[in-house]
């Protein structure tokens, strides 16, 4: 890559120079179409269906109408007549998805960092075997290994055999349908998410930094706070955005793991497109409301790290 | 499970489609486990018309389908008796007449006239069954033939209940238990209705459909609501499993082929209707699924052990069972919000 790259620049060819050093847009062609065609035009019409009139059963009548934010934010009774008040069911569904995609986050950040530090200071010419074992799992598609999960955890599944044969236990311990089933499942649906960039993270951290730390008598958890974390911080930071979104809008593991007791976020959204309801401006406004949490989240982080960036600067 | 059947069905779409651009194709919409391979492989066999299907799972997913990707795609699909009046509401049916089918005189007279066709305009009947529960009789050996098992359980089987996620037939079910109409406007009826599933919900497991045999068999739940079909098959698997026909009464349903609007290949679709009209495939399906034909002269191609199944033979003594009703938009709207509060 990089021969080609001199040769290339040595030419006289202006235009030519500028694509390889990266310097034309037209390289992110590709990308735009792509992200323009597959993302924003979805996201325009969820945003034009979530101001229209639901028709019964699915689809939508041409009228602007705000009947679908007006019924994710007011309750105003079974029979919609009596005084508004503030709508809890959806609020509540919201809450018990972000608590859950918090928690997967936590797990996965627990068990994420040690593993990619682990991997990380392993002899360079093993860490990729390393990688490889833990991208094995991901070659088997998420359905499947969400089922077996279910397999594993259910009352006479094998993991329950094992501890009650093993005298263990006397009762099988019921962990199909609860939150810990769902929390197991996402935590395994979503670990490389955290490891990876965890992984990248410390790769490139200079471990002279620990070594200097430990020559000034630091102990070895305050190298770990004050030294390693805030070094390999822009890695964890896109571990738990990349696990805490997608568990955000899960429900395979809440179907599947959780039994589909209560309502996630992605559940929710279904129901509106695919069940009964059929509420498809419902549906998307669910879905815009997600959006627009996400996007101030978001918003908030990138304020801080360019104040932060300009702070050491 | 519904995304890996709809995995399947595209997986299905992909190959068929490089393995024959040119043959002649029919393109049908249908019940997960609801038809075996085989049969299919036999109509190709006979009318050299290759068969490709996608699946889905709830009458509701059918319709929000051809909602969202428009008509013009399949040629059949197999809505059951609620669903064929909707569909028909929303334009997407064609229609035959008696003469397009050299098999129509097999329809079963009970299934000739019926509410949701008459005169079958549009459809041909495919199977029909009913919606109820089954208990695990080593879990719970008490009396099951109350709709009480699942709205109000015995001790025993607290906390080990698998409920449809299908929200026009479990809250029909509940409201057959409670003894109130499907489609009540009447506030006290319809609170009643919430506050005994709330209370209900709290000894429930677990809610899934296309899974409902699997948590049975495998004793994951000790009781369960089901079709009978499917409920043959979990039994076939754990025989310790019962069906019940509760005293409160029971959904019955019906399924039919319908011609689709605009589809790809109208002639194709006729025939397939035809060869399902024949009473040895008409009993294949039945073989395969468990249900109960609605096809003359199936009776000699039935396996022996379905002809007294017990899930297909009520007891004398059982209620008849009712068939789901359509409720009137603003009146589904409660339903609706009486579902969302049941799984928020």
């Amino acid at each position: 890559m990089a021969g080609i790259i001199n040769q290339t620049s040595k030419t006289t060819d202006g235009a030519q120079t500028s694509i390889v050093d990266g310097k034309q847009h037209i390289l992110l062609l590709p990308a735009w179409l792509i992200i323009g065609v597959l993302l924003v035009i979805p996201v325009i019409l969820m945003l034009v269906y979530s101001f229209l009139t639901q028709d019964f059963r699915g689809g939508v009548i041409w009228e602007f109408s705000l009947e679908a934010y007006d019924q994710f934010f007011f309750d105003r009774g079974l029979f919609g007549d009596e005084p508004p008040s503030i709508e809890w069911t959806y609020i509540g569904i919201f809450w018990r998805s972000f608590l859950q995609a918090l928690f997967a986050m936590i797990f996965c950040f627990l068990i994420g960092f040690p593993t990619a530090y682990f991997i990380a200071t392993r002899a360079p010419q093993s860490r990729s075997f390393w990688l490889f074992l833990v991208t094995i799992p991901y070659w088997v598609n998420l359905l499947i290994r969400t089922v077996s999960m279910k397999f594993l955890i259910r009352d006479n599944g094998p993991i329950n055999t094992w501890l009650l044969s093993g005298g263990i236990i006397d009762e099988p311990i019921s962990m199909i349908n609860t939150n810990f089933a769902i929390q197991i499942g996402l935590f395994y649906s979503y670990l490389p998410f955290m490891v990876l960039p965890i992984y990248a993270s410390i790769e490139r951290y200079n471990f002279a930094l620990s070594e200097a730390a430990a020559d000034l008598y630091s102990s070895r958890w305050v190298t770990l706070f004050k030294i390693v974390i805030p070094s390999v911080k822009p890695g964890i930071i896109a571990g738990c955005i990349l696990v805490f979104i997608p568990s955000l809008g899960a429900f395979l593991a809440p179907d599947l793991l959780g039994g589909a007791k209560n309502f996630m976020i992605g559940s929710l959204v279904e129901e509106q497109f695919k069940g009964q309801a059929g509420d498809w401006p419902f549906g998307a406004a669910v879905s815009m409301i997600l959006l627009s949490i996400i996007m101030v989240i978001l918003l908030f982080y990138a304020r801080a790290q360019i104040r932060q960036n300009d702070g050491g600067h | 499970m519904r995304k890996f059947t709809t995995m399947l069905g595209a997986v299905a779409l992909s190959m068929s489609f490089a393995q024959s651009a040119m043959a002649e194709k029919l393109t049908i919409y249908h019940w997960f486990e609801y038809i075996p391979q085989e049969l299919l492989n036999k109509f190709t066999a006979e009318t050299g018309i290759e068969v490709v299907m996608d699946t889905y799972d709830s009458n509701e997913a059918l319709l929000a389908n051809l909602k969202a990707t428009g008509m013009g795609n399949y040629d059949v699909a197999v809505p059951g008796d609620y669903m064929v009046n909707i569909m028909r509401d929303e334009g997407m049916l064609d229609t035959f007449t008696p003469s397009e089918l050299s098999n129509f005189s097999n329809i079963q007279d009970q299934w000739l006239n019926v509410s949701f066709d008459m005169g079958r305009q549009n459809s041909v009947p495919y199977q029909w069954g009913s919606t109820s529960f089954m208990v695990d009789r080593e879990v719970y050996s008490g009396d099951i033939r109350t709709a009480d098992i699942i709205f109000n359980p015995p001790a025993e089987l607290k906390g080990k209940i698998n409920i449809l996620d299908t929200a026009g037939e479990t809250l029909a079910f509940a409201s057959l238990y409670m003894g109130i109409p499907q489609c009540s406007n009447d506030r006290s009826e319809l609170k009643k209705l919430s506050a005994m599933l709330q209370e209900a919900k709290v000894n429930w497991a677990s809610f899934n459909s296309d899974g409902a045999k699997d948590v049975l068999a495998s004793g994951d739940a000790a009781a369960g609501m089901i079709w009978n079909g499917f409920g043959a098959k979990a039994r076939a698997e754990r025989a310790s499993l019962e069906y019940s026909y509760p005293k409160e009464g029971y959904l019955v349903w019906a399924d039919s082929v319908v011609l689709l609007k605009d589809a790809p290949n109208r002639d194709a679709a006729l025939k397939f209707m035809d060869f399902l009209l024949e009473p040895e495939n008409a009993a294949a399906v039945t073989n395969y699924a468990r249900y109960t034909a609605g096809v003359k002269g199936v009776e000699e191609f039935l396996d022996a052990e379905l002809v007294t199944s017990p899930e297909n033979n009520p007891p004398a003594d059982a209620p008849a069972g009712t068939f789901v009703e359509v409720c009137a938009p603003e009146t589904q709207a409660l339903y609706d919000a009486i579902w969302t509060q049941l799984k928020k």
